[in-house]
This record gives C-alpha cells, sequence and structure tokens, in this order.
C-alpha cells in the first residue's frame, strides 16, 4: 500500500509545483491569458489516474494541468503550451486551457463550461459502437451542472448506457459564487437520479479514497452497467484564475482548508507515518525539482510557432479540396489584389 | 443517368457510404423508426440497425456533442439536424468543438463530421423554421460550408463530405427535397470535389451567382430573358466555404456584370462576400456595380403573401438582372 501512494504522492507533488511555478512565472509575464490552477485537487486527478486504464479515455475542463500529467504529459510540453511555443502538447495554438494528447487518449481542455460533457458521453458511445471495454472519465466542476450542456450530456449517456464515468469536482465556486447561489439542490448527486445514473459522493483529498472510490463507478462502466455521477467534495487554494483576488471567501476558510484539507499535505504525513523516511519523500521531492526547473528552461528555449503551424491545423489534409489534400487552410484575404491593379496602388494611384 | 429526387440522391449518399465505411453512422431526431422527418434516412433503420441509425431525444446540443467526441476517437458521424434552425441550440458544438478542435489540439485531433439536415424557407412555417444559415456557417474558418442545389450535387457532395477528415456544414433546400434531376446509375461513386462552382447555364451578358432554393427561380428568369435577348451565365458555387470565386471572377471578366442572388439575409454572409472578392479581382472588368437580389431584411412572415414576397422573388432577380444592363 505505501508504494502505491508513494507513487500517488509523487504525482500530486508534481502537479503541485508545476502549478507554483507555473503561478510564479505568469507574474513576470512568460504565460499570458487565463491561467486556471489545479493545486488543492491534486487528490482528484491522481486518484482518477490510478483508477482508469491507458487506453481509457479522458475529458477534462479548463483547469486541465493536472489531468494532461496524469495522462502521461511530460512537463516540458505542458510549461511549454503555457509559453506559447512550439514545443507544447498542442503546438503553442491552446494554451493552459486546450492541451490534448491523441496518443495517450487525453481529449482535452475545454474552455466552454459544460460543452465538453457530451464529447466525453461521445467518446463513450464510440466505446459501445466498436464494443471495445475502454470507458471514459469525464471531469468538470459543480459550476458546470446548471447549464444545459450537462443536462443533455448526462441524459444521452444514461439514455443510451453509456461506459462513462461523471466526476464533478465539488471546489464549492463557480468562479466567485457558492454552490447555493447556484443550485437549487445543495448535492450535485441528486440529479443523477434525473438521467437514470448510479451516484458517489465523497470528500476528495484523500488520494487513497479517490482512487478505490472511482475504481468501483469505472469498474461498473467496463461491465456495461451503464455511467455513475460521481460528486467529489474539494477546494481549490488559490483564486479561480490568475485574475482573481478571491474576495468571495474568508482568508479564515481558505487557511481552515489549507490546514485540514491539503492532499499533498496529507499523503506525506501518511507516508512518514507508514515508515517511509523524510529522506526518501526528500529525494522526490529534488527529484521533482530538477525536472519542473528542466522543464522551464526548456520552455523557454524552444521556438515560438509559426504562420506556417497555424495555417496546417485549420483543417485536416482534405480529400474533398484537391487544392489543399495537404490541408492547408486558405485564408480568406481582404485585401489581396489582382496582379494589374496592385503596382497602380503602390505608386500611391495611376 | 436516371431521374431522382434530391432527397432520394441524399438517402442513397448516406447507404452507400454506411455501407462502404462501418465506422459511419447516423444519429438525430426520428431518422430511424420514424424514417426522417423529412424522409431523408428512409429504410436506413431497417438496412442498417438501430446501433448504426440512431434516435436521439430532442438534444441538439448533446447529440452534436456526441458526434464531435465520436469523430474525436475514430468514427465518422452523420448529425441530423431535423431543420438547420435548431443547430441554434447547438452552434457551440458545431463551432467551439468541431470547427476549432483540430487547430486547438495541434493539429491531432481530425473531426470527421456532417452536420446535415434542411435549410432556409419551406411553405408559411414562420419565422423560426425559415432560416438560412449559410451566412453565420460560413465565417468560421475550419468548417466547410455545402449547399447543393440538385440532386447530382447532393449526392456527390454528400458522399465527398462523409469521406472528408474535417467537420461539414451540409445545408439542404428544405423546399428542394422533391426536386427532380438526372442522377448517375447506382453504384457509380460520384463524387464531387468542394471549391468547383457549376456553370450552370453558359451567357456572355451577365453572371448570375446563385446556389440553395434560389438556383430554380434565376433559371427560370434567365430562360426568359433569353427570349428577350439577354444572355446569363448562371454559376453555382456548390460549396461557400471553400469558395470557388477564381471560376465567378473569370466569367465576370468575359461578360463585365455580376449579379449574385441568394436566401440568406443581405447583411453580410457569402453573397457580399463574392460581391467583395468581384469588385477587387475584376474591378477593371466591371461594366456596372455588382449587384444582389435577396430576401427582404426581416424575420420571415406567417401571412403567404408577405412570405412570398419576402423569399428573393422572381421579380427581383429579373429587374436586378436588368439594371445591371442599365436596361430598367
Amino acid at each position: 500500500m505505501s508504494e502505491e501512494l508513494v507513487g500517488y504522492y509523487r504525482q500530486m507533488q508534481r502537479i503541485r509545483r508545476v502549478e507554483e511555478e507555473s503561478a510564479r512565472v505568469y507574474l513576470s509575464g512568460k504565460i499570458g491569458g487565463f491561467l486556471h490552477l489545479y493545486i488543492g485537487q491534486e487528490a482528484i486527478a491522481v486518484g482518477a489516474g490510478a483508477a482508469i486504464r491507458e487506453r481509457d479515455f479522458l475529458i477534462t475542463t479548463y483547469r486541465d494541468h493536472g489531468h494532461a500529467l496524469v495522462r502521461g504529459v511530460s512537463a516540458r510540453a505542458i510549461v511549454a503550451e503555457l509559453y506559447g511555443r512550439d514545443t507544447g502538447i498542442s503546438r503553442g495554438l491552446g494554451g493552459s486551457m486546450h492541451m490534448f494528447d491523441e496518443e495517450r487518449r487525453f481529449l482535452g481542455g475545454h474552455g466552454i463550461v459544460g460543452g465538453h460533457i457530451a464529447l466525453g458521453a461521445g467518446a463513450a458511445f464510440r466505446c459501445k459502437y466498436l464494443k471495445t471495454d475502454d470507458v471514459v472519465i469525464c471531469f468538470f466542476g459543480e459550476g458546470a451542472t446548471p447549464i444545459g450542456g450537462f443536462h443533455e450530456g448526462l441524459t444521452l449517456a444514461g439514455l443510451w448506457r453509456l461506459p462513462i464515468v461523471f466526476v464533478c469536482e465539488n471546489n464549492h465556486y463557480a468562479m466567485g459564487t457558492p454552490m447555493e447561489r447556484t443550485n437549487p439542490v445543495s448535492e450535485v448527486t441528486a440529479k443523477g437520479v434525473g438521467y437514470g445514473m448510479e451516484t458517489d459522493r465523497f470528500e476528495g483529498h484523500d488520494v487513497e479514497v479517490v482512487a478505490e472510490r472511482l475504481k468501483a463507478a469505472i469498474a461498473r462502466a467496463r461491465r456495461g452497467e451503464g455511467p455513475t455521477l460521481v460528486e467529489i467534495l474539494t477546494y481549490r487554494f488559490r483564486g479561480h484564475s490568475m485574475s482573481d483576488p478571491g474576495k468571495y471567501r474568508t482568508t479564515e476558510e481558505v487557511d481552515e482548508k489549507k490546514r485540514t484539507r491539503d492532499p499533498v499535505k496529507l499523503a506525506r504525513e501518511r507516508l512518514l507515518a507508514r515508515g517511509v523516511s523524510e529522506e526518501r519523500l526528500a529525494a522526490i521531492d529534488a527529484e521533482i525539482e530538477a525536472e519542473v526547473a528542466d522543464a522551464l528552461a526548456y520552455a523557454d528555449a524552444s521556438a515560438w510557432p509559426t504562420h506556417d503551424v497555424m495555417n496546417a491545423t485549420v483543417l485536416a489534409p482534405s480529400l474533398a479540396y484537391p487544392p489543399r489534400f495537404d490541408g492547408a487552410h486558405e485564408p480568406f484575404e481582404a485585401t489581396s489584389l489582382p496582379a494589374s491593379v496592385e503596382p497602380m496602388l503602390s505608386k500611391g494611384g495611376a | 443517368m436516371r431521374e431522382l429526387s434530391y432527397r432520394d440522391a441524399l438517402n442513397e449518399a448516406i447507404a452507400e457510404e454506411m455501407a462502404r465505411d462501418p465506422s459511419v453512422f447516423l444519429m438525430g431526431e426520428e431518422v430511424g423508426y420514424y424514417n426522417g422527418a423529412y424522409k431523408v434516412s428512409r429504410g436506413l433503420l431497417e438496412r442498417f440497425g438501430p446501433e448504426r441509425v440512431i434516435d436521439t431525444p430532442i438534444a441538439e446540443s448533446g447529440f452534436a456533442g456526441v458526434g464531435v467526441g465520436a469523430a474525436m476517437t475514430g468514427l465518422r458521424p452523420i448529425i441530423e439536424f431535423m431543420t438547420w434552425n435548431f443547430s441554434f441550440v447547438a452552434i457551440d458544438q458545431v463551432v467551439n468543438s468541431a470547427a476549432k478542435m483540430f487547430q486547438m489540439s495541434g493539429g491531432q485531433y481530425k473531426i470527421p463530421i456532417v452536420f446535415r439536415g434542411p435549410n432556409a424557407s419551406a411553405r408559411q412555417v414562420g419565422s423560426q423554421h425559415s432560416q438560412s444559415l449559410d451566412a453565420i456557417y460560413t465565417n468560421f474558418p475550419g468548417l466547410y460550408v455545402v449547399y447543393p442545389a440538385t440532386p447530382r450535387d447532393a449526392k456527390g457532395l454528400l458522399k465527398m463530405a462523409i469521406r472528408d477528415d474535417n467537420p461539414v456544414v451540409f445545408l439542404e433546400g428544405e423546399i428542394l427535397y422533391n426536386h427532380k434531376g438526372e442522377v448517375p446509375d447506382e453504384g457509380a461513386d460520384e463524387l464531387i470535389p468542394f471549391g468547383q462552382a457549376r456553370v450552370a447555364r453558359e451567357g456572355t451578358d451577365v453572371t448570375v451567382v446563385t446556389w440553395g432554393r434560389p438556383y430554380y427561380t434565376v433559371m427560370e428568369v434567365a430562360k426568359e430573358l433569353e427570349a428577350e435577348g439577354i444572355s446569363c451565365e448562371v454559376i453555382d458555387p456548390r460549396t461557400l466555404r471553400p469558395l470557388d470565386h477564381a471560376s465567378i471572377v473569370k466569367s465576370v471578366k468575359k461578360t463585365n456584370r455580376c449579379v449574385v442572388v441568394h436566401e440568406h439575409w443581405p447583411y453580410g454572409g457569402p453573397g457580399a462576400e463574392i460581391v467583395d472578392r468581384v469588385q477587387r479581382e475584376a474591378f477593371d472588368d466591371l461594366d456596372a456595380p455588382v449587384l444582389r437580389a435577396t430576401n427582404l431584411d426581416v424575420p420571415m412572415p406567417y401571412a403567404v403573401e408577405l412570405e412570398n414576397d419576402v423569399i428573393v422573388t422572381k421579380e427581383r432577380i429579373r429587374k436586378t438582372i436588368l439594371q445591371s444592363l442599365y436596361r430598367s
């Protein structure tokens, strides 16, 4: 058991450190746009990663760095994506919110709340259509549960008994709005009955509990017994994104959670209690420090993506459009002129 | 060649592609047991079974999203909207998911999906059921937008759309389903490439560009004008994105005049896009401003007399063509 937990600890600490370093360099301007950190919620992605197989599919929201790491995307490719570099996992075209890895069956990082839930159901539809025993695990926050995408995605998954586990990471605040002001019910699992779905609900700071409980739901999906709606109670220690000053909750509340609900701290204390040495954990931490430092340096040294990359990825290589067999996009150029006119204009009119 | 309706041509295209490739499936409201709200999917459930012809509840955003998720993971979905008007509640999936996925993922996730269904006006179905969405969907890079007018084009373009690895918005003229025309014999496997306009009628005095329902009205007007000594060249782009502007410009350089006729509203859209391209690329060859005949700029009224006037009329088309010839 200890060895398993050592693995979980390592994964959670990797996420924690990648996120902390990202937050630090964000302030220096190396990362642009939105940056949603996973700090405080690590036990969920790591527990889920332990519960699924390599060939299962994983899909999540814009708070996706932790899930990407768990799926096996390298810290280098993640940080390079945050830096908007060509070596990023989405070649610098996606950014923080849109990390994907087709080879590792990581279906991404999606930016429209609730929009990806039906995509997860679609991947599960594929698993059933092809008569495989692959399953899908689909993450979202409690803030996604009022939107139509949640309702339609869960309706179809429940109706068709698709092999999918819906994991609601309930961190209590949809951006700055607490759940009692966004939902008519206080428990997300109360909604499960409307989709004919099994449910489960538990605290999510203990990674061993998360792994064990999710294994049951995954196994049910794999046996063809349909989807499960799992609500995992958690807490994000940072703001919704980097621009969030967090005025909607008290410092006392956040400190209390950090003291009692920190999944990384809890795992570390448990490992020590089980006889794993402080030296061994320090060595793991040191390895992670080196990995993160290497990722930052790698991202810094990486090239920017070019217009060629951008144009070549608007459309896939196309059978239907012969001039564009190579997939290159033909941009609509609102300024192009025939050669006969161009010289006149460049002379300032004829 | 044989005569086939636009509806049956589409039906054949789907059936042939489903027979050819087991990863192709059809999903939508009433596509199975009901045989399709417009009977485009007639007989497909019986032939391919409920695992491949899938009835859905009324949940466009849900099943459009399921289609995109299935396309990301290796299947080739055909998603039927009972009408394109209903795609508004699923536009997030068409645009934010399907159109952007390949680029957003750095070129990893291809989305081989066809969204299809009836588009534009029918008969007195009111403002929420009569919109032509070509003006909206052509705005998004990452989507192909196809709008066939004839049964032959409908079949060849749909087969092509199903085989392509990119998301295709396939607009079918709701009023055109019963329209009959020549279609190659069964098994001919004709695939019509995108971005290639069809010259429907050769002429020398004016180029008329049109697609969808007004195509037939334009052809009637062109025939009448011929009797009056006016020779119209009619061009149907067939796909609006990619747009074969080279063929249009080539024709305008010959006729020196251009009229664009379409059913979407006049503000923007492929209609205005074509005007822009013609004025830039054939500026020296134009003898008159490029004009447009369009639906009137109002939501579709129910009353039959009003509706008949809002949908781009034969009279307006004729008048606009004459105007471009300075004969009005």
